[in-house]
């Protein structure tokens, strides 16, 4: 029989049965609904963990530090070791040969150092970070009141919330106002006869900026901060205090004390999946360097396992549903086993019955499948607004908790239909093998 | 009303040796036993015989829907008894009509869709078919109710309809078991003319199997009477 002719037969047989074929559908329908709401959940909530911690700025950024070079146990434990390798030093030249990698949009120190503040003729001791303008993607930034730095060497300071409130009733009257940053600035020495500098001297400073923003939390800017800074200011602006750093006193034992180091520096790349080239690159420039990947594989790891469960358990409701296609099925053998010894008489093959069968139960597969995944998104709106309802009574941003994604219906529909010719499987054969004689007989 | 034989053409059905047996419980129940016969295309023949003589199971072997425990049954030289499953629904399809007493049309469809039935499962062209379908039912003097579901018509229309389904491939062979089986006698007669008219005027080889002798020897060229599985008498009419 031609592909039309069955499925136009297939139509009928389903419509002259159609309180059972569309409960049938409906089960399926369920069954569908709930793996794909389960799934959307799974999806949906690795999309927000994923989104969450890229805009830290910890995925797609390594953290370079020079190379320790104490001795391991090993070492210690032979009694002639080899010399140990200099130690090259993470200084303005390192940077350098650092933003001259591909795929690096910024390279920036962590810059963070205790200072006393002036607001309004009272002093306030507090740490001062500072944010690189790739930092404005930051998740901390997304609450923020006021506005982000107007350029990347503005005189303008953006305070954490606990800060404002110390400063001022309301917290929100700062903005605008100025506020004086006390701080230590290194200065070096002047070179001797010999035309090196001995050291440096620390020089007491002052800096005026406009507060321009507030913001709820500490802004992560990569993963080597220390300590929780509640002033923040432009990188750019940081790195021309020259304020003492503890490193600092390193360089001062070096050949070079006015040659500046870094204790360590941020490599920001324009994607995760640029990080692992970039970091075999530092590490052959001979520093060390570290990064989250691994730590997103585990994730992405973490989320297959949950996903693969929530399928497990979506999949329970479609298997119930599957057996409904073989009962309804296995009632229309019974209901139409003259009609089958008709067709037969007529001259349709087995392999016709097996074939009508199976696309009666395709069919209802592939309605269940729609209108499962219609559900399953409608019961994934529901669960967005209820947990949108529940955020907002606490003041908190809205959110999607789940996701539907094209694929995820292509899958959800295919899947359906497999399952439900899977059931139809034993009844098309008990059909086909229908004896005709024995079939006209049946009143 | 007897009709002059004409002369047998090739055989149309042979049956050589055919046995069908079935097992009931403990009973073995010979349905044909050992039978063989030749029908020659062209003939209309009568199978006769009293219930449980073996008249419909033989027609079931030459339908293709049965198959024979052993022996041999050759439709135009094609043995039936070694084809498989998927041979003999073409053997159906194309070369058997089959007409049932219980008319057998799928009461939900139209007359239309009833006789384009064995159209479909031939996967004759659609473009083919309606000419077809108006044509078959032109032949049994129904083509003004396309449209109408059996449920519409009396018995000798259904009956008729279902001719026209059997037809409307072009067999070779057309098989029709108690076709008047539940008509009555004058609607009977009805059918019986038209099936006359069927075999004389396509040349088309008619199988009929009933119980009324009467009719069979006013209708029929040849009556085979069958007993416990057997071929009793095999005559053709004066």
């Amino acid at each position: 029989m031609m592909g039309r002719d069955l499925a136009e037969l297939a139509a009928r047989n389903l419509r002259e049965a159609a309180l059972r074929n569309s409960l049938t559908t409906i089960g399926i329908a369920v069954g569908v609904a709930s793996l794909v709401a389960m799934l959307s959940l799974g999806v949906g909530l690795q999309n927000l963990a994923s989104d969450r911690l890229s805009r830290t700025g910890l995925f797609d950024a390594i953290f370079v530090t020079a190379k320790p070079n104490t001795p391991t146990l090993r070492r210690m434990e032979n009694p002639s070791p080899a010399p140990l390798a200099p130690v090259r030093p993470l200084d303005d030249d390192g940077r350098h040969q650092l933003e001259a990698l591909p795929n690096v949009i910024a390279v920036y120190p962590e810059i963070r150092f205790p200072t006393e503040i002036h607001y309004a003729g009272n002093p306030y001791a507090t740490i001062v970070a500072g944010v690189a303008p790739s930092d404005r993607n930051d998740g901390a930034f997304d609450q923020m009141k006021g506005s982000f730095f107007s350029g990347p060497s503005a005189d303008e300071a953006i305070v954490q919330v606990e800060l404002a409130r110390q400063l001022a009733t309301p917290p929100e009257s700062v903005i605008g106002n100025e506020i004086v940053l006390r701080y230590a600035e290194r200065q070096a020495l002047p070179a001797e006869s010999d035309g090196k500098s001995d050291g440096y001297s620390i020089v007491p400073r002052e800096e005026k900026l406009r507060i321009v923003g507030i913001i709820e939390t500490d802004p992560a800017g990569g993963f080597g901060a220390f300590g929780r800074a509640r002033l923040f200011i432009p990188l750019k602006v940081a790195e021309t205090l020259r304020t003492a750093q503890t490193s600092d006193l390193r360089d001062l034992l070096r050949d070079t004390p006015a040659k500046r180091t870094y204790d360590s520096l941020t490599v920001r790349l324009s994607g995760a999946s640029k990080v692992k080239d970039a970091e075999d690159s530092i590490k052959q420039m001979g520093f060390a360097a570290y990064s989250l990947l691994d730590a997103t594989r585990s994730l992405g790891l973490v989320f297959a396992v949950f996903d693969l469960f929530l399928g497990i358990f979506g999949s329970l409701a479609l298997v119930v549903a599957s057996l409904g296609i073989i009962n309804t099925l296995v009632m229309a053998i019974l209901e139409r086993r003259r009609e089958i010894g008709i067709l037969k008489a007529l001259g349709a093959a087995d392999r016709d019955v097996r074939r009508l069968f199976f696309v009666e139960a395709g069919a209802m597969g592939l309605l269940g499948g729609i209108l499962g995944v219609l559900i399953g998104w409608l019961i994934g709106h529901a669960i967005n607004f209820g947990t949108n309802i529940y955020l907002a009574r606490r003041d908190l941003p809205a959110i999607s908790v789940t996701a539907v994604p094209w694929w995820m219906v292509a899958a959800a529909i295919a899947f359906s239909i497999a399952v439900s010719l899977v059931a139809g499987l034993y009844p098309a054969s008990r059909a086909a093998r229908l004896d005709p004689v024995q079939a006209l007989r049946y009143e | 009303m007897t009709t002059n034989a004409p002369t047998p053409g090739p055989p149309a059905i042979r049956l050589e040796q055919v046995t069908r047996h079935y097992q009931m419980g403990e009973t073995l129940v010979r349905a044909a036993d050992n039978v063989t016969l030749s029908i020659g295309a062209g003939e209309f023949v009568a199978l006769l015989g009293s219930s449980g003589s073996g008249k419909s199971t033989l027609l079931n072997l030459m339908a293709g829907l049965d198959r024979p425990t052993s022996g041999s049954i050759f439709a135009h030289d094609h043995n039936l008894a070694e084809m498989n499953s998927e041979e003999l629904a073409r053997h159906r399809s194309h070369t058997i009509g089959i007409v049932f007493q219980a008319f057998n049309l799928l009461p939900r469809m139209t007359l239309e869709e009833n006789v384009e039935l064995p159209l479909r499962l031939a996967e004759v062209e659609r473009s083919e078919r309606t000419g077809r379908v108006r044509e078959a039912l032109n032949r049994v003097r129904l083509s003004a109710r396309l449209t109408h579901h059996p449920s519409e018509l009396s018995g000798g229309e259904q009956q008729r309809a279902a001719l026209a389904r059997a037809l409307v491939n072009r067999p070779t062979i057309l098989l029709a078991d108690e076709p008047t089986g539940n008509l009555d006698s004058a609607t009977g007669d009805e059918i019986m003319l038209l099936l006359r008219e069927i075999n004389e005027t396509l040349g088309m080889t008619i199988v009929m199997v009933t119980h009324e002798q009467l009719r069979a020897e006013r209708f029929a060229h040849r009556s085979i009477l069958m007993g416990d599985g057997k071929v009793v008498s095999d005559g053709v009419m004066s």
